[in-house]
């Protein structure tokens, strides 16, 4: 049976641009679907869609949407009011800024069930909170937002949407934030409580791996289009979109270590949109009629439809040629740490971040800090860069004796050690242009004159490659990846023996990730560069990293060669974080194998 | 958020987009033409004023007439001529007062907000503190008591109080943009603290000098304009016009335009100065979230 029906539906800005266009979606009874794309492709403004609500400055402009025997589309605010929370509710994107902070957790659930008889009530959220995981005591429903884990959060979240029992949930990312171990546990009880509960469920996000582990359908959507939609099975075993395979292969994996290959190009925004397949430009099977024509969504196979004229030349998805490193341990260390300590705060709110860590990293060798959030691994990036004091112990360049802070070492030694910040959209300054960044990088790190120093700009702009025309735009008119590419072309320019990465992909997309690791790879190979890359995510250590280290609460608990760990761990801490490390369930669906 | 409209390019954020925006607010508009109004009063004013500001011109206290557009004042001295060369004083004694304010707050705010000393931070707030302690009427008293009413000594007294509020806003702004990872990356490359202060601070927080400025400016007016008025700043003969109302209050029922007319001058100053500079901190406040 269908329960959610959307035919023809658009979304349009006010200026008329539409945000999502022509879409026709339905999803049975108790169905999963798995709405996967890029930031910008419309997946929220669709999963908002269903519960009647264009956000400002938008507005459903042509189409029906009906939930069982509701139409949701043509009501007044007030009639929407009644069907939201009760037959179509919503788990917003950031748990943290989604909960009113002054209100307790228990007043703002019974919120979701006034409309009850005053017996009922309190059965329901008992009820709703024992299936979101949550302790069902009055101490818990008497917090307030604030004085319960993020990880809390995302389930009191889930209770709200779930207490009234709509039979449609739409999850907006619920898992995009949280660390490995914690969303793995999240996805299983996600999976739980769908068995209880009954409902359906959108499950939005960029993340292909999330949705292999917990969906029965997908639908990918591009530039405000659904582009692939099926069974998971189907889908992931013999995807027919080309967007879908680039997906795919921007998955990393641990499991089977590939060299990712990132989607070309860059999504279209609102309004960029051409007359004909808005994927054409990244596309590797284009041909002369996608310029001229928007493919139509084309039904394949039973529920399998994509919207592709050239669906069928689209080839199988490639395993691609396995990393091959070369013997490094022989070469002499560029960059040692020895017996690092390191603490937050002073007296006795101090918190131990490092113990007595040490390592080492040749050139040419990538080694990896793998932890949960707090087990300290940015603590040690940091000490390594000069922005945080050890407490104890010594750090080694070139045989040399680094001072504790980056103000008191040698300009030479700031210039080898080059650091690449988690945040783009903050480690770039956006009163400057990306040229002025980079030429006084090299001016201040080489020495350069100012002539030099442009020309060097327009070089290690070509090296991560970004158009020249990139010196003269600032930050702010960046997308995410392009700024992460430039804050690594600020690394570049110091011509730096020893890079190191604190969590730079994890505020991009998977396919953006993907772009950005081949570029790294690349780089480190031309350039013979050491890197310290930190992550918590185990396929990015798998597809780009040597040696790996792995933390928690600050001490080493295992270290080792990538291929070795990955395959043979032995402590448990380790066994726990390869457990929850979300994979593209390929196994399953037996094409890991064929290919 | 999702506004269709193509990216605003930092040429036309800048230059003439800017000043393009600002005229979409009415009010703004309103401000900058009266503005413009009082300025040039201001500076033409002695130019085209019918008799000198220091001569008798008829008897005392006359009401407008033919010659007389405004009247005498209590020694029978030309209301109009005087007001055409009181505003220069005033607006420009004004200016200097929030320069200097800018000259202390602008380096101890971001020295408070930027250093990590709790020593550095604790005296320049604590200074400040003090300052804000006073009511900005009684430490002028004190000040002009001291110095002799010594107009000088007057503005640097003004503009100290004005760089009170001035330093915790300041502060307020470094203390976010310190911690950005920007600034991090400019330690880590050994930068000088001043130059991390100029090259990446600075015009981080720019938008709230910006937004600052006008306020600031009108209250430079009307401090600088009470102590005239209080009679410790300038001295007579000169026309200012807050030493204006104060000569004049006399003869209030006998011509009332002769501190009508200046007080309304005051008063539009301030009104007009707060209507741009609240104007811009709309346009600079957009223009901020797209830049992010």
């Amino acid at each position: 049976m269908t329960l959610l029906d959307i035919r023809g539906l658009t979304v349009a800005t006010t200026f008329g641009a539409p945000i999502i266009e022509g879409i026709d979606l339905q999803i049975a009874e108790r169905e999963i679907l798995g709405l996967v794309g890029e930031s910008g492709s419309g997946k929220t403004t669709l999963g908002l869609a269903a519960l009647g609500y264009a956000r400002p400055g938008s507005s459903v402009t042509t189409g029906s949407i009906r939930i069982g025997q509701e139409a949701i589309l043509g009501r007044t605010a007030r009639d929407l009011r009644r069907l939201r929370g009760r037959v179509v509710s919503y788990v917003p994107q950031d748990p943290a800024a989604a909960m009113n902070p002054a209100r307790r957790i228990g007043d703002q659930l019974a919120d979701r069930v006034a409309h009850r008889p005053r017996a009922e009530r309190s059965n329901l959220i008992i009820r709703a909170l024992q299936r979101a995981q949550l302790p069902a005591e009055p101490a818990f429903l008497a917090r307030f937002p604030h004085q319960i884990s993020g990880g809390q959060q995302q389930r009191a979240l889930i209770a709200m949407a779930i207490v009234a029992e709509p039979s449609l949930v739409v999850l907006d990312e619920p898992t995009t934030g949280l660390d490995v171990v914690t969303q793995a546990a999240l996805l299983s009880e996600l999976n739980a409580l769908h068995d209880q509960i009954g409902a359906s469920l959108i499950y939005v996000t960029h993340d292909l791996a999330a949705v292999s582990t917990i969906a029965d359908s997908v639908a990918v959507m591009y530039a405000g289009r659904i582009v692939e939609r099926g069974q998971l099975r189907e889908v992931l075993s013999r995807p027919r979109h080309p967007y879908t395979i680039g997906l795919m292969e921007s998955v990393p994996d641990h499991g089977r270590p590939t060299k990712l290959r990132g989607l070309p190009g860059v999504a279209l925004g609102v309004g960029q949109w051409p007359v004909g397949c808005p994927f054409e430009p990244r596309c590797r099977q284009a041909q002369l009629d996608c310029t001229l024509a928007m493919p139509n969504f084309e039904t394949i196979h039973l529920d399998h439809a994509v919207r592709c004229f050239h669906w069928r030349q689209t080839p199988p998805i490639a395993v691609h040629e396995p990393l091959r490193r070369e013997q490094l341990a022989d070469r002499e260390a560029i960059l040692t740490v020895d017996r690092l300590c390191a603490v937050h705060g002073r007296g006795a709110d101090q918190i131990v971040a490092a113990q007595y860590v040490s390592l080492t990293v040749r050139p040419g060798e990538c080694v990896a800090l793998v932890g949960e959030s707090g087990s300290g691994k940015t603590t040690i990036a940091r000490c390594i860069a000069g922005l945080h004091k050890p407490a104890a112990g010594t750090i080694v360049l070139h045989g040399q004796k680094l001072a504790a802070l980056a103000g008191d070492r040698s300009r030479k030694q700031r210039q080898h050690l080059q650091f690449v910040f988690q945040n783009p959209y903050e480690s770039l300054n956006p009163r400057h242009t990306v040229g002025a960044i980079l030429s006084h990088a090299a001016a201040m790190l080489r020495n350069l004159p100012e002539s030099t120093a442009r020309n060097e700009a327009a070089r290690v702009l070509d090296e991560v490659r970004l158009p020249a025309s990139s010196v003269k735009r600032y930050p702010g008119e960046l997308s995410g990846g392009e700024r992460q590419r430039v804050a690594i072309a600020r690394a570049l320019i110091a011509d730096p023996g020893v890079l190191i990465c604190d969590e730079i992909t994890s505020a991009l997309d998977v396919s953006v990730q993907a772009a950005v690791l081949d570029l790294l790879g690349n780089l480190q190979a031309a350039h013979g560069l050491a890197m310290v890359f930190i992550t918590h995510d185990l396929g990015v250590v798998a597809s780009i990293a040597d040696r790996m280290l792995v933390l928690n609460r600050g001490v080493i608990c295992e270290q080792g060669n990538v291929s070795d760990l990955i395959v043979r761990p032995t402590d448990e801490y380790t066994k726990r974080l390869l457990e929850a490390a979300p994979r593209l369930e390929l196994a399953a669906t037996g094409i890991g194998s064929t290919t | 958020m999702t506004a269709p409209m193509a990216r605003t390019t930092p040429n036309d954020a800048r230059g003439l987009g800017r000043r393009l925006r600002l005229a979409r607010h009415p009010a703004a508009v309103v401000g900058l033409i009266l503005l413009a109004v009082i300025v040039t009063i201001a500076l033409i004013g002695p130019y085209v004023a019918p008799f000198s500001p220091t001569a008798v011109a008829d008897l005392p206290f006359a009401t407008p007439d033919m010659h007389h557009w405004l009247g005498t004042d209590e020694l029978g001295r030309d209301v109009l001529s005087r007001v055409l060369n009181g505003g220069q004083s005033l607006l420009g004694l004004s200016v200097l007062a929030t320069a200097v304010a800018y000259a202390i707050g602008l380096p101890a705010g971001l020295a408070a907000g930027y250093t990590r000393s709790r020593t550095t931070n604790s005296i320049i707030m604590r200074g400040v503190d003090v300052l804000l302690s006073f009511p900005p009427p009684l430490l002028l008293l004190v000040v002009a008591t001291g110095a002799n009413s010594n107009i000088w000594a007057m503005v640097l007294a003004v503009g100290l109080v004005l760089a009170a509020p001035l330093t915790r806003i300041v502060r307020a702004g470094t203390l976010d943009v310190a911690q950005r990872a920007y600034v991090e990356a400019a330690v880590a490359r050994g930068e000088h603290t001043g130059r991390i202060l100029r090259r990446e601070v600075l015009p981080n927080i720019l938008s709230v000098i910006f937004a600052d400025v006008g306020l600031r400016l009108s209250y430079a007016v009307l401090l600088i304009a009470s102590v005239n008025f209080l009679g410790v700043g300038l001295q007579p003969p000169s026309s200012d016009w807050g030493l204006m109302i104060a000569e004049n209050r006399q003869g209030l029922n006998l011509n009332p335009w002769m501190v009508i007319v200046p007080a309304m001058l005051v008063a539009i100053i301030t009104v007009s100065i707060n209507l741009v500079a609240d104007g811009i901190a709309r346009t600079l406040g957009t223009s901020i979230e797209r830049a992010r």
